[in-house]
C-alpha cells in the first residue's frame, strides 16, 4: 500500500505572547517583548500532543517537514523519521517559512498538511495554498477564531488519523479569521474573515469559528453583569477574563477595563488592567480570589483561547472549579448545539479537575447546567 | 374524502387603513350623552364632587373623536386584513392549540345570563354561575387527581406566576428561608423561568440531553439541592417529547423539600390520559383558552385554571367556590389561612369557565380520551408525510422517534441549501393563506417552525396545510425569489427594516410614543 505523505508545519513562536498577557505574536518585536515577560514556546509541547496519536499509523504515513523547530526535532522526538524539505530562510522563522514549507509541500503532493498555531499561522497557509490542500490545525496560538482548529491537539491528531484511514470523506471548508491585532492590543475586537482552507469534516473533532457577540445580545449581557455584582463578595479579589460579556460587569461598575485582557477588581473598585499571569499571581497571592470568564466565540472554551494569563497557576491559586464563575448569553451556549464547554489550560490534570457540571451564569437570576470536559 | 386544494390564489384584503387617531376629527363624538336633569342631581349629587379632587381630570383624555358608524368601518376593514383562526388552517401555531372552539359555546357565553352578570351582585343571586364554576372545579379534579382549583389566573404565565407564589409562601410558612431555587428545563416555556425570578427566585435551567432531547438526568441531580424550593416544568416539553424521568424528577425535588409544580400548557394530546398527581406533582394548571374550547392567542381572554393537592388548598387565591350542604347554597369563600391573596380582580374570567364546562360536558370521560388520541393521531401522520415530502426539513432530536401532539422541526437543511431562511417560508405560506410560526426565543432549534395538528382538523385539511408547506419548501430550491419576495398577497408586504420589531428603542406601542419617537408632533 502507498504511503500516505502528510506535511508538518510547526510555528515556533505561537501562543507566546498569551500567556504573558500580548494577545498575539504577529511580528518579531513583540516576541522579543514576550520573551522578557517569561514566555516560553508552547508550540513544540503542543505539536508533540499531536503527533503521539499518529504513532498509531507511523508505518502508513511519510511525513515531510521542514528544519528544527519547524517541525524536525519533536517529529524524532516522537519516534517518526521525517523526510526534511527545507529550512527557515534565516536564524528567526517568519511568516515566508511558513508559506514557503506549505508551497513546497503541495509540489510534493501530500494529502494532509497539519500546521501547528493560531489564525496567523492559519492565514500565511492560506495565503500560499488556498484550497489546493487538507489541512488540520493544532491549536497553539493566542488568537484562534478561526474555524480550521480541531479542539486540542490531540483532538487534531486523531482527526488526522481517521482521515488519513480513509474514514472521513467529507471535506469542509472553514473559514481563516484573524483579529487586527494592533487593534487588538488597543482593545478594539475586529475579527475579520481572511479566507478558507479545507478541512476533513467531522463536528466532534472541531470546533465551529468564533463569532463575536452582536449586539443584539447587549441586554442579556447586562443582566448577567448585575446579577454577578449583586452576588460579588466583599475582600475577594475578581479575576475577570476576557471578551464582551465579562467585561459588561466592569462597565456596569463604571470602571475602566480591557475588553481583550484580563483585569481584576476588588471591593468594587479596579485593581489592575490588562494583566500578565506573572502580575495577576501577584496580586492574588494568599488572597481569597475568583475568575469570571466567559466561553470565548462559538468554539466554547472557557480556558486556553484568548485568555492564557489565567495559567494553571492561577486557576490553582484561586481554588480551582468552585471559585470559577462562568457567563454566557444564551445566545452562545445555544451555539454549541449541546457540545459541552471546554477547557485546554495545556495542564491535563488540571483540565481534568475542571471538569463536570457549571451553573452558568446566563441571566439575570437565571443559570444553566452545563457540561465541561478537557478540549 | 374531499379534493385536496392549495388555495394558491389567497387574498388578503389590502389598504391603507389609517391609524384610529388620524380618523379624529376635533369635536366629532360618537354618542351625545343627554345632561342630567337638575332634579335629578339635586337628588344624587353630580358624580364628580364625590371623587377624590386629586383624581379629577384637569383637561379632556387625547382620545380620538370620531362618530360611531366611522369607528364601526374603522374596525370592519382592519379585521378584513388580519389571518384569523376562523379563515386559516390554523395548526402552524403550534403550541398555541389552535383548535376548533365550538360555536354552540359562544351562544352559551354571549346569553345575558352570562353577560349581564355583575361580580359584586349578591351570591344569593348568582347560583347558577356558582354552580357552573363549582362542578368545573369538580370536574378538573377527576381530570387531573388535584384536590382543588382556582381560576383567578388570566392565562399560562400568570398560573406559572401563582404557583411560584404558592412555593414562596409554602416555604415561608414552614421556615424554609434558605429554599431560594426553583428548577425548570431549557425546553419548557419561558415564563417557567420567567415568573419565579418576579417572585426573586433563582432559576436554574436544565439543558436537553443533546442526543435524546429529554431533560438531562444528570445535570438535573447535580441542580437538585437544599436549596431546592422547587420544579416548574412542562411535560411534554415544546419539542413534545414526554419526559420518561418525570417521575424520578418530582421525587429527587420532593426528598429535599420541594415542591413541584406542572405548566400543562401543552396537555392537549395528554388529557384524560396523564394524571399530573400520578407524575408526582403537588399542583399544576390547564389553560382553559386553547385546551378547553376558548381560542387562544389574542383571540379571547384566558384562565390558567390551577389545581392543587389537598396539602396545598390554604395556600390558593381567594375567593374559592365552596358548597353549603346544610343550606343548599353555594358561595364564595375567602377563608384559607395561608392565602396567597388575589392574583385578579373577582374570581376569573367566567365566559372562558362556562365554555369549558360546556365542552367536557358534551365530551364525557371517553370522549377527552378521544381528543388526545386523534391530536396524537394527527400529529404522527402530519410529521411522517413532512419529513418524507417536504425538501430540506429535518426534525429536532431525530433519535427520538415519537412526538405527542406537535412537532419543532427545523429548515436547517434548506437554509444551508439555498440560504433561504424559516422566515422566508413563513411569509410565502401567507400566499396559501396559513400561518406558520418559528418557536418561542431563543432558538434552541436552528431555522424553527413548530406544527400542533390538535383533534379538530380534518384529513384534507391536514393535506391542504402539508401541501403548502411542500410547495413552498419546493419553491425554495427552484424558485427562491418567490419565497425570498413573499407575501405577494397579503395586508402587509416583506417588511425591510425588522430592527423595528426587535430593537426596545424604535417600538412605539402607543401613539404618544410614536408621535415622541418620531417628532411627528
Amino acid at each position: 500500500m502507498k504511503r500516505k505523505k502528510v506535511g508538518l508545519i510547526i510555528n515556533p513562536i505561537a501562543g507566546m505572547g498569551g500567556r504573558v498577557g500580548l494577545k498575539g505574536t504577529d511580528g518579531w518585536h513583540i516576541v522579543e517583548k514576550a520573551i522578557k515577560l517569561g514566555a516560553k514556546p508552547w508550540s513544540q509541547d503542543r505539536a508533540r500532543r499531536a503527533l503521539k496519536k499518529l504513532l498509531s499509523i507511523k508505518d502508513e504515513i511519510e511525513l515531510l517537514t521542514y528544519q528544527g523547530e519547524m517541525g524536525e526535532k519533536v517529529a524524532i522526538e516522537c519516534g517518526f523519521e521525517p523526510k526534511v524539505i527545507g529550512k527557515p530562510a534565516g536564524p528567526r522563522t517568519t511568516p515566508e517559512d511558513t508559506k514557503q514549507a506549505a508551497k513546497e509541500m503541495v509540489k510534493q503532493g501530500v494529502d494532509l498538511i497539519i500546521f501547528v498555531g493560531g489564525d496567523g499561522t492559519a492565514r500565511d497557509i492560506y495565503d500560499s495554498i488556498g484550497l489546493s490542500a487538507v489541512v488540520i490545525g493544532v491549536p497553539a496560538g493566542v488568537k484562534m477564531y478561526s474555524g480550521v482548529f480541531a479542539s486540542s491537539p490531540e483532538a487534531a491528531g486523531e482527526l488526522a488519523v481517521r482521515y488519513l484511514k480513509g474514514e472521513i470523506k467529507d471535506m469542509m471548508e472553514q473559514e481563516v479569521m484573524d483579529i487586527d491585532e494592533e487593534k487588538f492590543r488597543q482593545g478594539i475586537f475586529s475579527v475579520r474573515l481572511y479566507g478558507y482552507l479545507r478541512i476533513p469534516f467531522d463536528k466532534r473533532y472541531i470546533v465551529g469559528g468564533k463569532s463575536p457577540t452582536s449586539i443584539n445580545e447587549r441586554l442579556n449581557q447586562e443582566a448577567i453583569a448585575v446579577e454577578v455584582i449583586e452576588n460579588m463578595e466583599d475582600n475577594c479579589y475578581y479575576v475577570i477574563g476576557p471578551g464582551t460579556t465579562t467585561k459588561m460587569i466592569l462597565k456596569k461598575l463604571n470602571l475602566d477595563y480591557s475588553l481583550l485582557g484580563v483585569d481584576i477588581i476588588y471591593n468594587g473598585e479596579l485593581v489592575g488592567k490588562d494583566l500578565n499571569e506573572k502580575q495577576i499571581l501577584k496580586i492574588i497571592d494568599g488572597k481569597k480570589a475568583k475568575i469570571i470568564v466567559s466561553p470565548i466565540g462559538g468554539q466554547g472554551y472557557v480556558f486556553g483561547r484568548g485568555n492564557q494569563q489565567i495559567s494553571p497557576e492561577v486557576i490553582r491559586k484561586v481554588g480551582g472549579k468552585p471559585n470559577i464563575i462562568i457567563v454566557a448569553t444564551q445566545r452562545k451556549i445555544i451555539s454549541l448545539r449541546g457540545r459541552p464547554l471546554l477547557v485546554d489550560t495545556n495542564d491535563r490534570k488540571l483540565d481534568e479537575e475542571l471538569s463536570g457540571w457549571y451553573r452558568i451564569v446566563i441571566g439575570y437570576k437565571e443559570g444553566l447546567m452545563y457540561k465541561v470536559v478537557p478540549g | 374524502m374531499g379534493i385536496v386544494k392549495l388555495r394558491k390564489n389567497f387574498h388578503e384584503a389590502k389598504w391603507d387603513e389609517p391609524i384610529i387617531f388620524e380618523l379624529s376629527t376635533p369635536g366629532e363624538r360618537g354618542i351625545l350623552v343627554p345632561q342630567v336633569e337638575k332634579a335629578i342631581e339635586k337628588e344624587v349629587g353630580d358624580g364628580l364632587s364625590d371623587l377624590p379632587p386629586h383624581m379629577i381630570r384637569k383637561e379632556l383624555p387625547k382620545l380620538p373623536e370620531i362618530s360611531q358608524n366611522r369607528i364601526l368601518r374603522h374596525y370592519l376593514r382592519l379585521s378584513q386584513e388580519t389571518l384569523g383562526a376562523d379563515i386559516n388552517i390554523d395548526i402552524g401555531q403550534g403550541t398555541c392549540t389552535m383548535k376548533y372552539s365550538p360555536k354552540i359555546n359562544e351562544v352559551f357565553v354571549r346569553s345575558p345570563k352570562v353577560t349581564e352578570l355583575h361580580p359584586l351582585q349578591d351570591e344569593s343571586t348568582v347560583q347558577g354561575a356558582l354552580e357552573i364554576m363549582y362542578k368545573l372545579d369538580l370536574l378538573l379534579r377527576k381530570l387531573s387527581g388535584f384536590d382543588r382549583f382556582s381560576f383567578q389566573p388570566g392565562g399560562g404565565s400568570h398560573a406559572i406566576f401563582t404557583m411560584a407564589s404558592i412555593i414562596y409562601k409554602y416555604h415561608k410558612i414552614h421556615g424554609n428561608d434558605h429554599k431560594t431555587e426553583i428548577i425548570t428545563t431549557l425546553l419548557s416555556h419561558p415564563s417557567d423561568a420567567a415568573a419565579p425570578k418576579v417572585k426573586g427566585f433563582n432559576v436554574i435551567d436544565i439543558p436537553p440531553d443533546p442526543e435524546t432531547g429529554y431533560p438531562d438526568l444528570e445535570a438535573f441531580k447535580e441542580a437538585v439541592s437544599e436549596r431546592t424550593a422547587g420544579l416548574i416544568i412542562c411535560n411534554p416539553e415544546d419539542t413534545e417529547i414526554f419526559n420518561p424521568y418525570i417521575k424520578e424528577m418530582t421525587e429527587m425535588v420532593h426528598e429535599v423539600g420541594g415542591l413541584c409544580a406542572y405548566d400543562m400548557a401543552n396537555a392537549n394530546g395528554i388529557i384524560g390520559i396523564v394524571r399530573p398527581v400520578d407524575l408526582g406533582f403537588d399542583m399544576g394548571f390547564y389553560n382553559l383558552h386553547k385546551t378547553f374550547s376558548s381560542p387562544h392567542g389574542c383571540g379571547g381572554p384566558g384562565l390558567g385554571a390551577l389545581g392543587v393537592k389537598k396539602e396545598l388548598e390554604p395556600f390558593l387565591p381567594v375567593p374559592v367556590v365552596d358548597y353549603d350542604d346544610k343550606n343548599k347554597r353555594y358561595y364564595l369563600n375567602y377563608d384559607l389561612p395561608y392565602t396567597i391573596g388575589k392574583v385578579r380582580e373577582f374570581y376569573g374570567v367566567f365566559p372562558v369557565v362556562v365554555r369549558a364546562y360546556a365542552w367536557i360536558m358534551s365530551l364525557g370521560e371517553e370522549g377527552i380520551k378521544e381528543v388526545a388520541r386523534v391530536a396524537v393521531l394527527n400529529n404522527n401522520y402530519v410529521m411522517t408525510r413532512i419529513l418524507k415530502e417536504v425538501k430540506g426539513v429535518g426534525i429536532s432530536f431525530p433519535k427520538t422517534k415519537y412526538r405527542v401532539s406537535q412537532v419543532r422541526y427545523t429548515f436547517e437543511k434548506l437554509a444551508k441549501d439555498t440560504g433561504l431562511t424559516i422566515e422566508d417560508i413563513i411569509r410565502r405560506m401567507v400566499d396559501f393563506g396559513f400561518h406558520l410560526w418559528t418557536s418561542h426565543h431563543p432558538w434552541i432549534i436552528p431555522e424553527p417552525f413548530t406544527i400542533e395538528p390538535t383533534e379538530s382538523y380534518s384529513k384534507d385539511d391536514l393535506d391542504e396545510y402539508i401541501e403548502g408547506l411542500k410547495t413552498a419548501a419546493q419553491e425554495a430550491y427552484e424558485k427562491p425569489e418567490i419565497v425570498k419576495n413573499a407575501p405577494h398577497q397579503s395586508a402587509i408586504h416583506k417588511i425591510a427594516d425588522i430592527s423595528m420589531l426587535e430593537d426596545p428603542e424604535k417600538w412605539a406601542p402607543t401613539w404618544r410614543m410614536y408621535l415622541r419617537k418620531y417628532g411627528k408632533k
